[in-house]
Order: C-alpha cells, then structure tokens, then sequence
C-alpha cells in the first residue's frame, strides 16, 4: 500500500524536548476506515506524535502527508481544515453551555443569530448516526463525563474530522461507557474514517483496534495488525528489554507493619472515584513502590496517604494507629514524611529562603520554636548543617529556593524531611527530571532509610528505577492494587500485563 | 540574584512608577491651562517645602499608613482586603462609642480603652468577611468592599440618629469628645501620639513575621500555599487571623482621626483612606516598611493637593495623580518582568511554573 | 456586567461613569444638545475603559488594581475637567417624556412611562443584551471567552478581542449611566455626583447573578430602596435611610454567600474565568 491511499503517512517524524527526544525517527501510517492503535508506557512519544499531526508540535524533521499530499500543519484550527481533529484528555468545553453550543463555538456560519431549534436537530442527528448519545439542550456540568466526550468527539465530527485522534479516551469512563465508545469507533470506521486510539491498556487494543503501533522511548517498535500478536507479545514489546540489576538486597527481613491501608477508597479533583479499594501494606527496613501507568490514582493514593485529600472509606493505620482522618500535621508529629511530586508547587515556597524552607516542618519545634519566637540564629545553624549533610549546593541560605537547580531542590525538600527521622517517608516521583547524579544521590538516600530499620514508599513511573530499589512492587491499575510482586521475582511480561489492566 | 538585589530593583521600578505618574499627571493639568512646572512646584513645596507642611503630610500619613498595613497584611496571604475605608470608619465608631460612654474617665484609661474598642470595631468588621472567606472561600475582595458602605453608612445612621450631639444644632454629628479622649500633642507642634502608631505597628508586624511561628506560616501560606498545606499549616484559621489584624490596624486609624482631627464623629471622616491605602500597599508590594514609605509619599500628595488649589486646580487632582501613579507601577512591573505581586521572584515569574501557579492560585472570583 | 461575562472584573466602573457624566456635560454644553452629550459621554466611558482593558488583557495585569486605578484617576480627572462647570446650569437636558397612553394609566403609568429619555434606554438594553448573549454567535462567544478561554480559544475565538470589546461597551455603558445623571437626572455637574453607583452596580451584578434581567429588576428594586428611604421619611415611618441604604449591600454579601456556599456557581452564573488573566500555553 502506498502513500496516496493512506489518509496519514508520518514519515521520519523527529521532535527534540530540552531533555529529552519525544519521537525519534517515527513513521506511522493511518488507513481510511481502520482503528490503530497506538500503543507505549508514559513518556513512550505516543501523545507527543498525535500533537505533531495536530500542528499543536511542529517536528524537528520528518514529513506530513495527508491524503497523499505533503502538508505543513500549523495549528490546531489548521489542522481541523485538513480534517484531523483530536479529542485530549481534558476536554476543552465551556461547562454552562449546551452540549450544542459547545459542538457550534468558533464556528462562523454567515448567520448571527443562532437559531436553537435546527442546530440542536442537526447535532441530534450526527450523534445518532454514530451512536454518541448526548442530551444537546442540556449544559455540559449536568453531563456524565461519558457524555462530555462525545461532545468532543462530535465538536470533530461536525468540522468535517474524518482522522480523528483520542488520546486514552478511556481513561475517564466507566467499563460500559467504553464498551459504547468502542462501538461508536468502529462505526466511523465503518463510514470510512480513520480513528487514532492513544492507549496503553492491552485489553482495549484487543477489543478496539485493526492494527497496532507500539512506541517505546520515542522509537516505533512494530506496526501489527491485530490478528497477528498476543497480549503477551505487546506487552514485551512495550516494556522491551532486560530487566535492570537488583541492588542493594536488602540484609534482613523487614521487620513490623508500619502502614497498613485497607479498603482505601478517595475522590479525584472532578469528583470521580479515583481511589476503589486500595490494599496496601508496608513494613519497616523495606522499600515497597507503586508502579503502574500514570492516571491510575497514585495522586490521589500520595495525597490521602499524607492527609491532603479526604479518603471516602477505608482505614489507614500507622504505626498501630488509625490516622484515616487525621490532620496533615498530626501524621507529621506522627512520623510521615512526603516528598511531594510537584516539587515546586508543594515541596518548597519558592520564593521563601532555603532556610525558610528546611525549617518549614520544624519552627514550632525546639531549637528553631521557642514559646512564641522563632530563633533565626538556630534556623540558620539548622539549615547551614544539612545544606551540608545532604549536599545542598548552588544557592546561599537566604537566597530564595527557586534560585536552586531541581536536584537541589529535591535534596532541600528530602534534607527536611528525613531530618525528622521520619518512621515513613512517602516519595513521589523522588527523581523525575533530575541530572544522573542527583537522582543517583536521591536514591541513595533511599536506600539508606532503608538500611536505617525505616520504611519507604516510593510512587513510581520509571520502572528501571523502581526495580532496583524496591523491595517489593506494588502495581497499580485504575485505582487498586493490580497485583503485588518480590522485584527480584519480576519479569518484563508480568510486570506489563500488570500495568496494562491484565492479571498475571 | 539574591533577595536584596530582587527588592532593589523593583523598588528603583516603584521610584520610577512614580516619577513618570507625577509628571504624566502635571503635564495633564496643562489641558485645564495649568503651567506643569508651577504645579509640581505648588505639589512639592505645599507637601514638603516647610515645616508646616511637613508636620500636615505626617499627620496625613497616619491613617494612610495604618490602612495601608490593614491592606498589606493580608496581601501577604494573597488576600485583599479593600475594606481598610469600612473598618476605619467601624474603628471610629468603637472608639466613638467608649468616648461618648465614658467621658469622666482620665485620659490614661480612656485613650486605650479607645484604642481597643477601635481595633475590635476594625477586627469585628474584617471578621464578618473572614469567615465566610475562611470557611466557604466567598470572594473577600468583594465582601470586604460592600462592608464599606455598611460601615459608612452605619456611621451616617449614628450620627443622624442615636448619637446626634445635644449641641450640634441639628447638624449630623456628635458631641465633641471630652479632653481627656485626645491623644497628646507632642511640645508645642501640631505633631500627636499618633505619630507613633503606624511605627509601633509596623515594628510589631516585621517582628512577628519573621520572628515568630504565626508569621512564618503567614509568609509560607503566601508564598505557597501548598506547600503550607503539605507542611501541615491551616489557611483557614490564618485567613482569619490576618483578617483580624488587618480590621484592627485600619480600626486604629478610624481611632486617630476621631480623636485628633475631628475630636467627634461625623460623617465624612475619610476622604478614601481606606481606597488610598489598596494603592499604597500594591506600591508596596505588600512589605511593610514599603508600606511607611508609600504612606508618607501618599500623604505628601493629599497635603499638596491644597497647595495646588491656590493655582485653581482642584483637590481631586490628588486622586487622578494617585490613579496614575498606580497605572505607571503596572505598567512598570510588567515590563520589569514581573508583577505587582510580592510573593514570587522574578526568576520564577516568567518561568513556565510561575506562570502555572499564578494561574493556578490566583483567587478566582468569586 | 458585560464585561465580567467576558471575564474581566471591573472595579473601574465608577471612574468610567464620572468621566462620562463630565464630558457628556461638557460636551452638552458646548454643543447645547443633550443628545450630543450622551455621545460624548459614550466615548469618554469606552476611552476611559480602553484603559483598564490594555492593562487587564494585553499587560494582563491585576485587575483589581486596574480597576480601582481607573476609578480613582478616573474621579479626579472629572473633577479637574468639571472644575469649571461646578454649579453651572445645564442649557439641554433630558426632560420627562410620558409616553403617549401608556403615561395617562393612572398609577403605573406614573411609575412606569414618565421619565427621562435614558430611562428608557435602560429599560430596553437590559432585554437586548440579554438577547444578545443568549442567541447570537457574539453572545456565544463572548460567554466562552469568559467562561473558559482556553476552550474559546481551541475553537478559534479571539480571546483578547472579545474581552476588548467587552470592557469597552461596559464602559460606554458606564458613561451613558454617568450621562443620565448629569443630563437628566439632576442637570449639571458636581464632583463625586455618582455618589458610590458604580459599587452598586458591581454588587447589583452579582445580586443579579449574571444575568441582565435580573440585573434590570434588582437595579429598580435597589433604586426603590433609595427611594424609600426618602419616603419613610415623609410619611414618618421611623426606618432610617441610611439603614435602608445599608440593605443592597448586605444583601448583595448574603447572595454571595448563598452562592458560594450552594457551590451553585454553575447555575447561577458567575463565569468561571473571572478575574484571571488568560495565558494561552505554548
């Protein structure tokens, strides 16, 4: 098959990020009529190649064709004439409107004065004809976040879309609500347009799609056609090499039960249950991480394991204590220490001193608290000595934190949390976008809390990373735990299935 | 760059604000036919040229520079309080009330007792936006601006009504305060005891919020507030604190003028103090002795605004040059770089994550 | 109100309304017309907006400093320009117009039909603005850009031109209402003659929740309160006038409460963007 009968040939496509290259080298081709899915890890370049066919990216190299013909796409409304359309994660819809003058926004019919009655008719009409019910008089915060989507989806089809991209459309939908996506897909395969399905769930791809690319580290690994693969073989294909190196076994056997989580259920920020009965437990001297594709609830899980966000049901017990509702300062007297994800937005103020930041758990606590004064004199010497214990370089100790490199930031928040001695510390993402060494220093640390008779929890994406440091590995997948395993008993294909919704 | 290099700058962008505001608003006065030299001439000399004048602006900048605390505070927190006028003129009428209650008493225990029911007066009014602020997230720009005109209008109502005076002739205001309930005059000069008030508040407040735990969680909850939260701080019961202690400082300056300059309470006692004050305090960017500082500027202006009548300018020539001022420190922090916000530097505001939590945490209204 | 829809609070609406009530009477009276007058006045207020709108949407700059700095400067430069028309008697104005018939209804017709021109002008834009955010693409899209730009934006609404636009029909608006006091309501000039309308007007939006006829039936009933205070007065009901006027504004904060508390923002109508600049990403 060539060019000429696809309705998109990328070819070569090459984008550069400061860190890192998104897509390197990527061919992909979208057939009229076919659901391809394309499938990959988080950070697999699967989201950053559809923003390209979008014209939200422009590539570094490589070339576009659409319908054969070589096409430069320079926006999003761009693109929309050349009929690509794609449906985000987040929906871009005004939530007072109706689903109708939602689908009509931007669009400049010659009229002016909008006319309800044929409009909400023609919409009821498209979404008919492709099974995407939605109530077109009602405003969009009354709909189901089912129905939102399809808003999106029929925002495309009414410009005319017929490529039309989803990135993990199912993320957010319920099991029926995505069973009724699937059949709307292949209905506008049927009439001859071409769907992009972004996803990184194995189960879907069996169920959705014709064909399958998988991308791994920005490379295409294989283009398949459906029938000629197994879940096993794709879920090799996207974790794709040999596991990393066990280090530091750890000497003992870990000791008491410090965190117990039981039957843990919590809320998204929509209101949507993120969390749906998390089982989890973690004992001292062991390093237990969270593995699993982002978006599964490890936010959330972070947030009410620290008291950031109320749990709906279930019971978290520290240390013998039940601390299910306590406050965020109790679980710290308690001896939970965090080190946030967004570092910059809840690990440290920014714009307070480095100083101010390493006391910012303490200064009610002697020697920085004394009855109603803060010794600035002590919290200088405080912050003076683990600037020096945890190698905090770069910055004098009143400059402000943002004026820190990101490791040095991490290794500020880490200093202050760890000087608490804490009986468990809850890591996020401890070493996402830091330099070699500081990650190698941040893992380090870790692994000393560890050989300290503490307990670890380390949320996770990178499971090179987490392989080598944990103990044992927790997956999680669309809110619970899919399966807990020894990492030195890992292997790649149960390790993907795990993440991809599949029991193994 | 460090912290005192980040302060210097935007104060040379301030100082600079105010030059450019001074002499757009003069060169403006050349539409009415006014000669701008002669008037800046007339605005400096009227403000600052003689001791007379010097001793006015300072008096002037009594109530400017409580209000514009009351302001600055909880700008610290991120919040905004435009309801300095309200809780002056609430301060005026708690101090009013212990004055007319308890005329016999000495000065010694009447002037604190003032003082007190003026600053519970100011903290009662702040309170009344506080907590729904603190407890539903109601919009406090909003709330604390209606509570203006209740308190004006509250201070209307007694002065007609309840406390009209048995010798004011029917006119709307109250009896003269008893001696004793005036602050005492420092020597021979116009200068009073009031001088010190802004000075003893704004010393208390750098000392609390750098050396104590209260103002360390102040200064955390403004400058992120999840951070605070992670670190275990609660924005709720500091929301109101800070409201509090902003009600209460602007309830001083409503105590301040109610003794000194009008000796009883009556209407119109704020030319918009309290509206000054926002301007002061976003001059300032939230720092406290910034704020001192604006203050008496402020103050300068409202004293030559006098002085400039004499040439057949009006006095509301002040306020247009303050409205000015406050467009060119704008206009001023943008292109600096930056805004007129005091709680991220520079490095981070034009940042992609500065620009995300700005966006993130600004107060959406309402 | 417009403009808030539009997602730009404007605290600017009293400078807007001075400026346009002093220029609209300057402008009168150069001119001898009213209706001239009202178009200066049009002018000033949108002039006067251009302002705040560079500030809030280009340099999307604080608002509320924005705002208020357009008040203040925008109350002294009446005064100066009005300086030498103080007391001046105005040479046209805006009388009484009855309405044929409908005037003559004894009762209502009083109430209703027997004012000045610009009362009327009031009572039928409320309608047709709410006409035309509701069913027309302008309205659509000016409800979008205030509600979420981002959104507005991915579908090709200009976000910045919308809330130009806004802010400155907001502000002719603003000058007209300045007009109808210096041209109609009581012919001439004084300083600070608007007297804290435009606070009203910003509690009377969200008293209204959004939403011009309700904006137009809170404005009278706000109006009526004024109005009684007088009355009660007269007919030597002891209520006070100032505890009359303290009415709007507590019951402006109880709405706000209502609202907020309720979460109800969707329903009734605060724009979601309101009051943050937007900053389009990438």
């Amino acid at each position: 098959m060539n060019d000429r009968e696809h309705l998109v040939a990328l070819r070569g496509i090459v984008k550069q990020f400061p860190r890192v290259r998104a897509n390197d080298r990527v061919d992909f081709d979208l057939r009229a009529g076919e659901i391809h899915a394309l499938l990959g890890e988080n950070g697999a370049g699967k989201t950053t190649l559809m923003n390209i066919l979008t014209g939200l990216y422009r590539a570094d190299e490589g070339e576009i064709r659409i319908r054969g013909e070589p096409v430069e796409l320079r926006s999003p409304r761009h693109a929309i004439t050349r009929g690509v359309g794609m449906v985000h994660q987040h929906f871009r819809l005004v939530d007072r409107f109706t689903a109708a003058e939602n689908v009509t926004l931007g669009w400049h019919s010659p009229r002016t004065v909008i006319r309800r009655r044929p409009l909400e008719e023609e919409i009821q009409r498209l979404s008919e004809r492709y099974r995407l019910r939605v109530d077109s008089a009602r405003p969009v915060w009354q709909l189901s976040v089912g129905e939102q989507q399809r808003i999106e989806i029929l925002k495309n089809l009414y410009r005319g879309a017929d490529i039309l991209i989803l990135d993990e459309p199912t993320a957010v939908l319920t099991p029926q609500e995505a069973s009724g996506l699937f059949e709307s897909l292949r209905e506008m395969a049927a009439a001859g347009r071409g769907v992009v399905f972004i996803t990184h769930k194995l189960e879907e791809v069996t169920a959705v799609a014709d064909r399958v690319t998988v991308l791994r580290r920005g490379r295409n690994v294989a283009t398949v056609a459906r029938a000629d693969t197994s879940e096993p073989e794709l879920a090799r294909m996207m974790i794709g090499h040999e596991l990393p190196e066990r280090r530091a076994e750890s000497a003992a056997e870990p000791g008491e039960v410090v965190l117990a989580v039981s039957g843990l259920e919590a809320d998204d920020d929509r209101g949507l249950r993120a969390l749906s009965g998390i089982e989890l437990e973690v004992r001292a001297g062991e390093i237990v991480a969270i593995a699993g594709v982002a978006g599964n609830g490890q936010r959330e899980l972070t947030e009410v394991l620290v008291g950031l966000r109320p749990a709906r049901a279930g019971r978290i017990v520290f240390r013998n204590r039940d601390v299910t509702n306590a406050s965020v300062a109790r679980r710290i007297a308690a001896g939970i220490g965090y080190c946030p994800e967004d570092r910059l937005r809840q690990g440290v103020a920014p714009s307070l001193s480095v100083t101010d930041n390493l006391i910012s758990k303490r200064y009610r606590s002697a020697p920085v608290g004394h009855r109603f004064l803060l010794r600035r004199r002590q919290a200088r010497r405080v912050a003076a000595e683990l600037a020096r214990r945890f190698d905090i370089r770069g910055a004098d100790l009143d400059a402000p934190a943002a004026t820190l490199s990101g490791g040095n930031v991490q290794k500020l928040v880490l200093a202050r949390e760890l000087s608490a001695d804490p009986a468990l510390l809850i890591a996020a993402q401890p070493t996402r976008g830091l330099d070699v060494g500081a990650a190698e220093f941040i893992r380090r640390l870790l692994l000393e809390q560890r050989a300290r008779g503490r307990a670890v929890l380390v949320i996770g994406e990178d499971l090179d990373e987490l392989l080598e440091i944990a103990d044992r590995i927790a997956v999680i997948y669309e809110g619970a735990i899919n399966g807990v395993f020894r990492a030195r008993e890992a292997n790649e294909e149960r390790i993907g299935l795990l993440m991809a919704g599949r029991a193994a | 760059m460090t912290a005192f290099a980040l302060a210097a700058r935007s104060f040379i962008v301030q100082l600079v604000a105010v030059a450019v505001g001074v002499v757009v608003s003069v060169t403006l006065l050349a539409l009415v036919g006014t000669s701008p030299t002669d008037a800046l001439e007339a605005l400096l000399r009227g403000a600052f040229g003689t001791d007379f004048a010097l001793t006015q602006t300072v008096l002037k900048a009594i109530p400017l520079a409580l209000c514009g605390l009351a302001v600055a505070v909880p700008l610290l927190m991120r919040l905004w309080n435009i309801g300095a006028e309200g809780q002056f003129h609430a301060g005026a009428i708690g101090a009013t009330f212990a004055a007319l209650s308890a005329p016999e008493w000495p000065a010694a225990a009447l002037l604190p007792a003032m003082i007190g029911a003026g600053m519970a007066a100011g903290a009662l009014l702040a309170l009344a936006a506080a907590v729904p602020r603190a407890l539903w997230g109601v919009n406090e720009i909003i709330t604390t601006l209606l509570l203006n005109y209740v308190a004006i209008l509250a201070v209307a109502y007694l002065v007609i009504g309840p406390w009209r005076g048995a010798e004011s002739f029917n006119f709307p205001v109250s009896d003269l305060f008893s001696p004793a309930a005036a602050l005492p005059r420092l020597g021979s000069s116009q200068l009073h005891l009031g001088v010190f008030f802004p000075l003893i508040a704004a010393a208390i407040l750098v000392f609390l919020l750098h050396r104590s735990p209260w103002g360390f969680e102040v200064r955390m909850i403004g400058a992120s507030p999840g951070a605070a939260r992670a670190a275990g701080m609660s924005t709720r019961k500091n929301v109101v604190v800070v409201m509090l202690v902003a009600g209460a400082l602007a309830g001083v300056a409503g105590m301040v003028e109610v003794s000194m300059t009008f000796g009883r309470l009556q209407q119109g006692i704020s030319p918009g103090y309290g509206y000054m004050a926002i301007v002061i305090a976003a001059l300032a960017g939230g720092n406290v002795l910034g704020t001192l500082a604006a203050a008496i500027l402020f103050g300068g202006f409202v004293v030559g605004g006098f002085a400039l009548q004499t040439l057949g300018v009006p006095q509301a020539f002040v306020l247009m040059l303050q409205g000015i001022i406050l467009f060119c420190a704008l206009a001023g922090a943008r292109l600096a770089g930056s805004r007129l916000t005091p709680w991220l530097p520079l490095r981070l505001r034009r940042g992609e994550a500065g620009e995300a939590a700005l966006q993130k945490e600004e107060p959406s209204i309402p | 109100m417009v403009a808030e829809r539009a997602g730009v609070i404007n605290l600017g609406l009293e400078g807007m309304m001075l400026v346009g009530a002093v220029l609209g009477f300057l402008a009168m009276n150069e001119t001898g017309s009213a209706v001239t007058g009202v178009l200066a006045a049009l002018a000033a207020g949108a002039a006067a907006a251009t302002v705040h709108a560079f500030f809030s949407v280009t340099l999307k700059a604080n608002q509320i400093i924005s705002g208020l700095g357009l008040t203040i400067a925008g109350t002294g430069l009446a005064a100066i320009l009005g300086g030498s028309v103080v007391g001046v008697p105005a040479r046209d104005s805006f009388g009484d117009v009855s309405l044929p018939l409908l005037g003559s209804i004894p009762g209502v017709g009083e109430i209703l039909f027997r004012h000045h021109a610009l009362v009327y002008v009031g009572f039928l834009l409320a309608p047709a603005v709410w006409v035309v955010l509701r069913h027309t693409r302008l309205g659509l899209h000016l409800r979008a850009v205030g509600e979420n730009p981002a959104a507005a934006d991915a579908m090709g609404v200009s976000v910045a031109a919308y809330r130009y636009g806004a802010v400155l029909f907001g502000g002719a608006l603003a000058g007209l209402a300045g007009a109808s006091l210096s041209l109609a309501e009581a012919p001439g000039w004084s300083e600070g003659m608007t007297a804290g309308r435009g606070w009203i007007a910003l509690a009377l939006v969200i008293f209204a929740t959004w939403d011009p006829l309700r904006a137009l039936v809170g404005a009278y009933f706000f109006g009526a309160l004024d109005v009684l205070g007088f009355r009660a007065q007269i007919i030597g009901v002891d209520i006070p006038s100032t505890v009359l006027g303290m009415i709007p504004y507590v019951a402006t904060i109880l709405v706000l409460i209502a609202v907020t508390v309720l979460g109800a923002r969707k329903r009734l109508g605060a724009p979601d963007a309101l009051g943050v600049p937007y900053l389009r990403e990438s």
